[in-house]
């Protein structure tokens, strides 16, 4: 094990909230369990103690990819034990836990699955040796001719069993071996089949805690409204009538926000509408959504080189000289998270502690932040992370838990902030607006030999992780599905034109680069196969001639979607094909334009080989649900700005999809023993290629801008 | 002309010196009756901009082919405000519609109803605004076009439409009459808007309370005409309606008349609220076309919830979280649709307006809101909700265009 | 104070009567198993019985309840219907983050209540006040069938 226990317990110490539960039900509400007593804890991962309580800590925090779920199959898998009996806790912040591919402590960027099928496997695998060594010691004979099952060793010949709580003393006294083996696919029990969520139960009687629900003796409550502009600071705050609203208990500021506090939420609210705060909007009020795009636009046009991220044979000379030159300009908008649980944050200032309850993928960032704010120790931190109720990206950022504890550290009494509806949205940072000009040279066949594609737009990783730019500027993740792409083109050129948007904060969101890169290349393709005259699908495949794949899943959803047959007038069918974080994808979807014009997505069929399936139904689930989400986003959503506000602030105005605007979705797994790849992001990349190629083919017109009922202009 | 205002004015501001003299043992009274006179008479509807500090104007008021004129600042700020005014000065603006420096002021500003307040009237209500804190707010000069933009025009305009002098108690009616009158008339000034205008923007004389217009909004037809005004409502959804907001059956107020029952009607005494039932009961027919089918519930209920078509659905899920597809509203009472006259008229004018803008109602509940339906619904989809929201609630072909959805939106920002 | 009728038990609380139920629930006794997620009647999440009539808590003054019975997240298991849409929801594996199905089951169990046995359209209709960020729509619509048939 590269992960050491002191690692582990170096980060840990203070505050034991033992919740013991019994045995023999699955734990999956939520709330933390800090027991560093427990005398069996070979690595960062598992914990045993002496009545057989079986610990799992979760590395990535559950956001609804059924990550808990399939963390616990994987150890329970080499373990033996049955994952319903095992107790799962939240990580604590601790760099035991440190992605590597994130570069920190962080859930995100579908890497869950792909970094802990070895890493996990391996943790328990380590902690059965040591179990079944103890046990053998015990008896005198050969580990190896002991098994287990179901949390016992079991020495068959002599009919001795022992359970793992009654080792688990002396296990944990043996040194850990280096490396241990792991058990051939041949051998699962649990991975590759369905298995029930973990967290299903608490979720549906509703005791599972998100940050929300963090109830702590002496909380009181609170909301913040910051200024509606960035880099703007507060004016005035008519503190007199703030007090005057019944509740209303305390009203503390910041440079750039307010929070009022009260004795409930309510209470809170009237006082911060009382409180009418007037702000000095700064530097940005000028920014409006026409300036965004303009930027954009202007990039695109520059004659210079942008950041030149891939350069395969001569393109330019390829396109220029080709039987026939085809260019296109795609748009895409800014989009808020909207996450179904508002940004909350709950935190504790005393002294010589501060306590924080929330939902993070970012605990240590988080933790190190209050820290810094506090002035104490990061051991004297202590972050409690809670389920977080839908991510999307929105809690790879901790800049509200930066505000909360600036806030608390003003009171000595827990301090619980819930931003409003409006303030999540309009305080959100953005997934950023882009312009993408795209050509090619087909050949007088009709096929493609040479693509020339320009990306402008801001870099994320170069404020999320500097350190994470490429060495000539290039932000890593816009490649998805622009340069990595599973198509062989015979020359091809892309680059990147840098251009942050003004007046916003950008950042992640699901499917990142790929959600990005997806809609402009397979829109693109799809447009090259009509200009060649040619199927959308055969015209793929043509293209894809090196990816087994790839190619397999094409044909699986081309024949599950019955892609051959003719749709009826007004109704339209489109594809898309990807290769993204590791899992192949094709995506047909079917939708009719009525005659009055409204758009209604009819079905999707998926094909999907993501390796090896560790919990196939979880994979459709996040399919599904991925897809949904892209839905929404491609038809609705676009955050616009005016005088450097944002203009959407509800879902009255950020339009989520709804049950019955809902497709049916088929997803069709393809059996593989190629390692498992990320699937919580794929079918939101998905979505907007295959529904704009749908509408093209129901409509005879592209659309190149999101959002697709929006106005299909450009600003250019 | 000025000899004869400024004759006028000295007189009434020795008179109010004499009054204020003559209750300056009683201001808490004069205060509290000022601030009752005051919210009889909306003056906080029209005088605060939309999201700013009450009373502090500003508020636009955009007067088709005219221009766009902003409300004045009526906290007792020196520099923006009223704080400089005297009584005379206030009650000259209020009831003759003259402002400072002999200003004529534009008949947004109701003075031809105001002219029924007495002296007294208009000296509590100003004894009360100088109570408010005073804000600094200067007001955006009015945008207003040619020949209305020379305020002396309004010299002219006041000669043909000029304020009336207070009437006398008809002694043939009641008391509770005649104080309905005087509510409906003066402070509550009802005729603004429930009355058509003419051509130069005056109240129609021969068309009294037959509907008229509040900015983008229709305002319905309040005569005692039992189809098309109000004479079908029983006493019980009058007194409701003007006192709630809402009435089982007649849905509930939204847009100009929302603002005026909460930040007025709802403050009014029941007896007041009955003396004015009691006066519009006696107002003459006037039939218009705006005649609504009456839907109930139980009807809605037997038709059961429509599921196709893109208005439907988008009703489904947008609306009837709190409406109910049966219009029986699915928690308070101010979310039912069924009955209302909204809901009932073809062209969907005023429905139209609530789904692109919300509605809010200041009830003893506190504020009960209806968020607006944003931007991310094409003006086909608008269209479509009101003409499903008109067919199914209303039982009448809906006629809303998306182009008319469009124009509303236009004129609504 | 009002005395309010919860799963069963009267609570008396001491706000003024604009609260929302939501935050009565949330923030006054504790129950945290309804949601808060927009405040305006838009989302659905904080979605409770009233008088066994699916409403929204964030949009119900207190002062409105009189003396109608609340049922809550927490108490919905207590009738067989309750109990079979929430196994439903178990079986099919309905949930992602989850934070929306306090308020999805709580609608489902209304419609089931007056409709035992609805059409894919009438699920649609009466669940489309629901928003679900993570899009479990599918699963919903096969849980409610599933609890429909049971
Ligand atoms: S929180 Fe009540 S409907 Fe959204
Ligand atoms: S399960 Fe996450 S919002 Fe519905």
């Amino acid at each position: 094990m590269s992960v050491s226990r002191r690692t582990l317990l170096g980060g840990l110490g203070g505050l034991v909230l033992a919740v013991q539960m019994p045995p023999r039900r699955a734990r999956a509400t939520g709330t933390i369990v800090e027991d560093v007593t427990t005398p069996f804890s070979p690595n960062a991962f598992i914990r045993i103690d002496e009545r057989g309580v079986v610990t799992f800590i979760m590395r990535n925090v559950e956001m609804g990819q059924g990550i808990y779920t399939g963390a616990t199959l994987l150890m329970a898998e080499e373990l033996d034990l049955d994952p319903e009996t095992v107790q799962l806790e939240a990580a604590p912040p601790d760099v035991a836990y440190v992605d590597k591919d994130m570069g920190t402590q962080a859930t995100g960027g579908s890497t869950s699955t792909m970094g802990e099928w070895v890493l996990l496997r391996k943790a328990a695998a380590t902690a059965r040796v040591l179990l079944v060594q103890a046990a053998a010691t015990r008896w005198g004979v050969d580990p190896a001719a002991c098994r287990t099952e179901a949390g016992v060793i079991h020495h068959d010949a002599s009919g001795r069993a022992v359970g793992y709580g009654e080792v688990a003393a002396e296990a944990g006294r043996l040194p850990v071996p280096p490396d241990v083996s792991l058990r051939p696919p041949s051998a699962f029990r649990l991975i590759g089949r369905s298995h029930h969520r973990l967290d299903s139960p608490a979720k549906v009687h509703a005791t599972a805690q998100f940050g929300i629900d963090a109830r702590v003796d002496g909380m009181k409550f609170a909301t913040v409204a910051a200024c509606p502009v960035m880099g703007g600071t507060l004016v005035h705050v008519n503190e007199g009538a703030a007090r005057a609203v019944s509740g209303v208990v305390d009203i503390l500021r910041l440079p750039n926000a307010v929070c009022v506090v009260g004795s409930t939420t309510w209470a809170a609210q009237m006082g911060l509408k009382a409180a009418a705060p007037e702000w000095n909007a700064g530097e940005n009020a000028h920014v409006d959504t026409a300036l965004v795009y303009r930027q954009l636009h202007d990039g695109a046009a520059q004659p210079e080189r942008g950041i030149v991220a891939q350069e395969k044979g001569d393109a330019h000379a390829a396109v220029a000289g080709a039987h026939r030159q085809y260019a296109a300009t795609y748009q895409q908008p800014l989009l808020a998270h909207a996450t179904m649980e508002p940004v909350n944050c709950t935190v504790h200032v005393t002294p010589d502690r501060c306590d924080i309850w929330v939902g993070t993928q970012v605990p240590l960032r988080a933790r190190d932040s209050a820290a810094r704010i506090t002035g104490l120790a990061a051991d004297q931190v202590h972050l409690h992370n809670m389920y977080i109720g839908g991510g999307f990206g929105r809690r790879l950022e901790h800049e509200y838990v930066e505000q909360a504890v600036q806030f608390a550290r003003q009171v000595p009494y827990p301090l619980k902030i819930v931003w409003s509806r409006e303030e999540d949205i309009t305080l959100d940072r953005f997934r950023p607006a882009y312009v993408d000009q795209i050509a090619a040279g087909l050949s007088s066949h009709g096929n493609i030999v040479g693509v020339t594609h320009r990306i402008v737009g801001p870099a994320v990783v170069a404020r999320w992780a500097p350190e994470g730019l490429m060495p000539n500027g290039m932000d890593g993740d816009l490649l998805a599905a622009a340069a990595d792409v599973p198509y062989d083109f015979r020359a091809s050129y892309l680059d990147f034109v840098r251009r942050e948007t003004p007046g916003v904060v950008t950042a992640w969101w699901r499917g990142v680069g790929g959600t990005r890169g997806l809609f402009v290349m397979e829109s693109f393709i799809d447009e090259l196969a009509a200009v060649a005259g040619r199927d959308p699908i055969e015209f793929r495949r043509h293209h894809l001639k090196n990816d087994a794949r790839a190619i397999g899943v094409l044909d699986l959803a081309s024949d599950k979607a019955n892609w051959s047959q003719p749709m009826p007038k007004g109704s339209g069918r489109g594809v898309a094909v990807q290769f993204l974080f590791g899992s192949y994808l094709a995506t047909i979807m079917d939708v009719k334009v009525d005659d009055d014009g409204s758009v209604r997505v009819l079905r999707a069929v998926v094909a999907v080989d993501c390796g090896r399936l560790v919990n196939p139904d979880q994979v459709r689930s996040q399919i599904e649900g991925g897809l949904m989400f892209g839905i929404g986003a491609a038809l609705f959503n676009e955050i616009t700005l005016d005088h450097g506000r944002v203009q959407q602030r509800n879902f009255n105005r950020y339009r989520v999809l709804r049950m019955n605007e809902a497709p049916v979705i088929e997803v069709h797994l393809v059996e593989s023993d190629a390692d498992p790849g990320g699937i919580g992001e794929t079918g939101t990349a998905a979505a907007a290629p295959a529904l704009a190629n749908a509408l093209a083919a129901a409509t005879g017109r592209r659309y190149r801008r999101l959002p697709l009922l929006g106005k299909q202009e450009l600003d250019v | 002309m000025r000899g004869w205002f400024a004759r006028l004015a000295s007189t009434l501001f020795v008179l109010s010196l004499l009054v204020a003299k003559a209750h300056g043992a009683d201001t808490s009274s004069q205060i509290a009756r000022g601030e009752y006179l005051a919210r009889a008479s909306d003056c906080e509807v029209c005088h605060t901009a939309p999201g700013g500090t009450p009373f502090a104007g500003g508020r636009p008021f955009k007067l088709p082919g005219i221009g766009t004129i902003y409300s004045t600042n009526l906290t007792p700020d020196r520099a923006t405000g009223v704080g400089d005014y005297t009584d005379a000065q206030f009650a000259r603006a209020v009831r003759r519609g003259v402002g400072r420096g002999w200003k004529h002021l534009y008949p947004v500003m109701p003075y031809t109803s105001y002219a029924y307040l007495s002296a007294d009237d208009t000296a509590a209500i100003f004894a009360w605004l100088k109570t408010l804190r005073p804000v600094t707010a200067t007001i955006p000069a009015n945008d207003v076009g040619f020949p209305y933009n020379i305020r002396a025009a309004m010299i002219g305009w006041n000669l043909l439409y000029r304020p009336s002098a207070g009437r006398r108690d008809d002694p043939s009616r009641s008391a509770a009459w005649n104080q309905g009158r005087w509510l409906v008339e003066g402070p509550g000034h009802c005729a603004e808007c429930h009355t058509p205008r003419n051509m130069l923007y005056a109240k129609s004389s021969s068309q009294p309370y037959a509907g008229g217009q509040a900015e983008e909004w229709d305002a319905y037809n309040i005569s005692s005409d039992p189809e098309s005004g109000i004479g079908g409502w029983s006493d019980e959804s009058l007194f409701a309606y003007l006192h709630t907001g809402h009435a089982d059956g007649h849905g509930t107020a939204s847009g100009p008349m929302a603002d005026v029952i909460s930040h007025g009607v709802r403050y009014m005494t029941d007896e007041d609220v009955h003396a004015m039932i009691t006066y519009l009961r006696t107002l003459p027919q006037q039939r218009t076309n705006v005649i609504t089918d009456r839907v109930s519930p139980e009807r809605l209920a037997r038709i059961g919830t429509p599921t196709e078509g893109n208005g439907a659905r988008l009703f489904a899920g947008a609306c009837a979280g709190c409406h109910l597809t049966d219009g029986t509203g699915r928690q308070v009472p101010y979310a039912t649709l069924w009955g209302a006259r909204t809901v009932g008229l073809p062209g969907g004018r005023n429905l139209v307006q609530v789904i692109l803008h919300g509605s809010a109602l200041e009830t003893s509940m506190g504020r009960i809101a209806m968020p607006q339906v944003g931007d991310e619904y094409s003006d086909r989809d608008i269209a479509d909700i009101a003409n499903y929201v008109i067919g199914h609630f209303g039982n009448r072909a809906g006629t809303v265009t998306p182009q008319a959805v469009q124009a509303a939106l236009a004129n609504g920002d | 104070m009002y005395d309010i009728q919860i799963n069963g038990d009267v609570h008396s609380v001491d706000v003024p009567g604009d609260t929302p139920l939501l935050w009565v629930l949330r923030d006054v006794l504790g129950m945290t198993g309804t949601k808060f997620g927009c405040g305006i009647a838009q989302c659905g999440v904080c979605t409770v019985h009233l008088d066994g009539q699916p409403v929204r808590s964030c949009s119900l003054p207190v002062a409105a309840i009189g003396t109608h019975p609340v049922t809550t997240i927490e108490g919905i298991g207590s009738d067989a219907l309750g109990q079979a849409v929430q196994k439903a929801w178990i079986d099919l594996d309905v949930v992602q983050c989850g934070y929306c199905q306090p308020g999805q089951i709580m609608s489902a169990v209304a419609l089931l209540k007056t409709n035992p046995h609805p059409e894919d359209s009438d699920i649609d209709m009466a669940m489309s006040g629901n928003i679900c960020r993570c899009g479990t729509y599918q699963r919903i619509r096969a849980a409610i069938r599933s609890a429909a048939g049971a």
